[in-house]
């Protein structure tokens, strides 16, 4: 460890003290939620969920792009790599996702189409060389990632590159949120907000949280000593009584992020219904391509489908729902750990299981 | 998955760039970024530049990232 200012253990120890003086002061425990996948990281990797202090309860929720993704999904991404001339372009993070029948890596192995890409742009390069086939691209991903989505699409449209297509499976999170902050299970408290997907929508997209359910929230950036500042900020808004939404990263955050990139992904896509592993159909959630774009739309292309089920015994859904740690899952360490995952949040090495797996199942003895 | 980063911008036109990052260099599109200029941090994601960021800034999100491949490696 280099230990410079975002890592540094001397300024994390430092925040984490101010974080127990102002926890003190609590009337009642605070639930906060982070939502990304790389915040569930630090966390896990920082030790910090074991470092608040006893009135603050860190929980991770649906932040995992991979994990949210739908077996339905991984199953048509499957019949489409079965179909002839046509080759399904992924990243890399869904290979080894279990579908009702098989992984999309083992279904290459068994000789189906499919290839691992860095970006969206690969997949248009190989559609642009390779004329005869039909290119696929699987477009999983938050906000972050929507825009290189709409950017290819662009592209394709401009310079006329008809083989290219897409399986829409972009999400976004606020109408998720919602179903979480309406979870009387859960009862969050605060959310800490994704920084990278912040930096295209703007803070100024969660202002809905305070407004329609007087819940705060504070973008932070990655390391750990940001998640930390991000949590101080929050516990001081319930001391305050504040709920509102506060920004530790405006190194990087504004007010109403990329414009250009929002406006973009408008212009081919609209909000869809769309299933969330965990939540089921979560309304207007999901980018649908606009029906002038439907010739780009790999949905349509028909295909057979299994009945969707997802690996028996798996309780990846109420992890994601923050409703349950992974240890209270049965599999959790005892058939199902990153090497032979069974469940989507072991799989990708941002998922609350792997995380939790890699750097907290000593600590909460769950250690069999 | 969400996550983007940091790296110098080298040479653009309007459409399309080249970032290097530790001596690793990609194209990548700045349409997103027209106010970018050749010499300047942006934020990379998915062969995309989402953001721009100083070069503090770029920096501390490195260390960062190091860190979590360090950890990843380590594994």
């Amino acid at each position: 460890m280099s230990g410079g200012p975002y890592s540094d253990p001397a300024a994390v120890a430092g925040l984490l003290a101010e974080l127990r003086t102002a926890a003190a002061r609590l009337e009642h425990r605070l639930t906060l939620m982070e939502v990304c996948g790389t915040h569930t990281h630090s966390v896990a990797g920082a030790g910090l969920r074991r470092l608040m202090p006893e009135r603050v309860r860190l929980i991770s929720g649906p932040g995992c792009p991979v994990c949210v993704t739908p077996v339905a999904y991984l199953d048509r991404a499957l019949a489409l790599a079965a179909l002839p001339d046509t080759v399904v372009c992924t990243f890399g993070d869904l290979m080894r996702v279990p579908s009702s029948t098989a992984s999309l890596e083992r279904a290459r192995a068994e000789g189906a189409r499919v290839e691992v890409v860095y970006s969206p742009r690969d997949a248009l390069e190989l559609a642009r060389r390779s004329p005869e086939l039909r290119v696929v691209f699987l477009a999983v991903g938050f906000e972050t990632t929507v825009p290189a989505v709409a950017g290819v699409l662009d592209e394709a449209e401009r310079t006329g590159v008809e083989n290219f297509m897409l399986l829409p499976g972009n999400k976004t999170m606020p109408q998720v949120m919602r179903v979480l902050v309406d979870d009387p299970e859960l009862e969050v408290d605060g959310f800490l907000l994704p920084g990278h997907v912040s930096v295209i929508t703007g803070w100024k997209l969660f202002e809905f949280l305070p407004r329609d359910f007087g819940v705060g929230g504070v973008v932070a950036g990655f390391g750990p000593t940001d998640v930390a500042q991000g949590v101080l900020e929050l516990v001081r808004q319930a001391l305050d009584g504040r709920a509102e939404i506060g920004n530790v990263y405006g190194r990087v955050v504004t007010a109403d992020g990329n414009r250009l990139a929002r406006e973009l992904v408008d212009h081919y896509f609209e909000p869809a219904d769309e299933i969330w592993r965990g939540f089921g159909v979560v309304p207007g959630s999901g980018l649908g391509l606009r029906s002038r774009w439907a010739h780009r739309d790999a949905a349509q292309i028909e295909v057979e489908l299994p009945l969707p089920s997802e690996p028996v015994g798996c309780r990846c859904g109420e992890v994601l729902r923050g409703v349950i740690d992974p240890p209270e899952c049965p599999l959790f360490d005892s058939g199902c750990d990153p090497e032979s995952p069974i469940g989507a949040c072991m799989v990708s090495s941002e998922g609350t299981c792997a995380a939790w797996w890699r750097h907290e199942r000593w600590a909460a003895g769950a250690v069999r | 998955m969400c996550l983007a980063i940091p790296m110098v911008l080298v040479e653009r036109d309007e459409f399309e760039g080249v970032a290097e990052i530790d001596g690793v260099r990609r194209r990548i599109s700045v349409m997103y970024v027209p106010e970018a200029a050749v010499g300047d941090y942006v934020l990379v994601h998915a062969g995309f530049a989402i953001g721009q960021v100083d070069a503090d800034e770029a920096a501390r999100t490195l260390e960062v990232l190091r860190e979590y491949a360090d950890a990843m490696v380590e594994l």
